[in-house]
């Protein structure tokens, strides 16, 4: 079974040889005349005002630890998934319950707002 | 020839296995975005390209050959090891995942029983590389960009995740290979129809995961120029869009897959057994790919583009909402051995 996963691993370090490849070859081909307008951040043709790692809005790490959340039903949900036929019906009540309190949750940050965007 | 292939160290025959899968995949990835700017240019009633080569055949390869001799520029207040890194950590799992995609049956170069895990881990770090390159590049365009579109990769990544579930349930099985073979009967068994609304999130999702239009904010060009990548030039450019369509076709190739049959023949077994291109076959695999294909350039050519709320929206309170609702339908189906899929 493990013998399955060498070319797996082959073919990941494959994988990253043609982006480090392409970025070499880039680099062989390509010019390089450095000069300080041209490597300054693109600004719309200003200078850059400030510096760029601005503060952004919070929203995003609250879509972030939600998606840690339903991420982690999802892991669990995997393996059930996979052997539901051989478990049966307990199986499926016993998801049922774990659902249905993922449920609960889920109600409960809608009617929070923390899934609206405004 | 087979003794000669036999008499090779098996690390070679991998090798050589691979270039087999990636050669082919680059190829098409240059021709798709030629095929992107003819079919959106027929639609839009224009011809598209047509002056590099015969009708503009070799319009991809010029854009190939001047993106190579062009300078990768460096911002000089990049972070330059992760500036780079990233188009690498792009492009790395969108080539890696194929390793698992079966094109036939047992035609496969990694048959493992973890396969459908594998693809969905692989297909969740290309959010790191977005991430690093917004980041890195140190451009508040880039920056912005790189945050909405990590929000948006991982909201549909929850629906797409939910799809997924219900496709093991059906099938019972995370082997690609296994969840083809499961679908197997006619056309009605294939998992589209009872699976109908995962099978919509799921193609849905696909498209809003690889940032196309219409749920492009991501590199909204009138709004944020380019988003994580309006700092990349040359290669480095080239690298992160081989990427982004690499994994379209990736997603067209799993659609086709998990809800099409793969590449089962749409008509039945008693009439086509041992027929020539009727039967079972790789090409009905490529052409359900290349029909998934030919929806991501459609889509892009019909709709406008969503507005950031409502593919929050969207992702969150609709997608989320069904598929739980319908793991739960099939859940019930398989343990209960309900008629008509899971009577047996």
């Amino acid at each position: 079974m493990l013998e399955n996963y060498l070319p797996i691993l082959i073919f990941i370090l494959v994988g990253i040889l043609v982006g480090v490849g392409s970025l070499g070859l880039g680099y062989l081909l390509g010019p390089r005349r450095p000069d300080q307008e041209k490597d300054s951040p693109y600004e719309c043709g200003f200078e850059a005002f400030e510096n760029a790692r601005l503060k952004f809005d919070v929203r995003y790490y609250l879509v972030a630890i939600l998606f840690i959340l339903f991420d982690l039903e999802i892991a669990f949900l995997f393996p059930w998934a996979v052997v539901l036929d051989d478990l049966g019906v307990f199986a499926f009540w016993s998801m049922v319950i774990f659902l249905g309190i993922l449920v609960v949750g889920f109600i409960y940050e809608w009617k929070k707002g923390a899934l609206e965007w405004e | 020839m087979i003794e000669l292939w036999n008499s090779l160290p098996v690390v070679m025959q991998i090798l050589l296995k691979i270039t087999a899968i990636l050669v082919p995949l680059l190829l098409l990835v240059a021709y798709y975005t030629y095929a992107e700017r003819k079919v959106i240019g027929y639609i839009q009633i224009r011809i598209g390209p047509n002056r590099v080569g015969w009708r503009g055949w070799l319009q991809p390869i010029a854009d190939a050959l001047k993106l190579l001799f062009k300078e990768v520029v460096i911002p000089s207040k990049a972070d330059k090891a992760l500036y780079l890194m990233a188009p690498v950590i792009t492009i790395g799992p969108a080539m890696a995942a194929w390793a698992v995609i079966p094109f036939d049956a047992g035609l496969v170069l990694s048959d493992i029983n973890a396969g459908l895990l594998y693809v969905l881990a692989l297909t969740s770090l290309g959010v790191y590389g977005i991430i690093i390159a917004g980041w890195a590049s140190n451009s508040k365009y880039a920056l912005l960009g790189a945050m909405r579109s990590a929000a948006q990769i991982v909201a549909y990544e929850i629906a797409m995740g939910f799809a997924l579930v219900g496709v093991l349930v059906a099938a019972g099985s995370l082997n690609l290979g296994a969840i083809v073979e499961a679908q197997a009967g006619s056309v009605f068994t294939w998992f589209w129809l009872p699976l109908l609304p995962l099978f919509g999130v799921y193609l849905i999702s696909g498209v809003a995961e690889t940032n196309r239009a219409p749920f492009d904010v991501a590199e909204g060009e009138s709004e944020i120029v380019a988003g994580f990548h309006v700092e990349y030039s040359g290669m480095a450019f080239a690298v992160f869009f081989l990427a982004e369509y690499a994994n379209m076709i990736l997603i067209s190739a799993l659609n086709a897959l998990l809800f099409m049959g793969g590449w089962l023949s749409p008509l039945p077994q008693s009439w086509v057994a041992g027929v020539p291109l009727l039967d079972d076959g790789f090409h009905w695999f490529a052409l359900k790919t290349g029909f998934f294909m030919f929806l991501f350039l459609w889509l892009r050519a019909t709709f406008p583009r969503y507005r950031y709320d409502q593919i929050m929206r969207l992702g969150w309170k609709v997608f989320i909402p069904i598929t739980i609702v319908w793991i739960l339908v099939v859940a019930l189906a398989v343990v209960y051995r309900l008629p008509p899929w899971w009577s047996a």
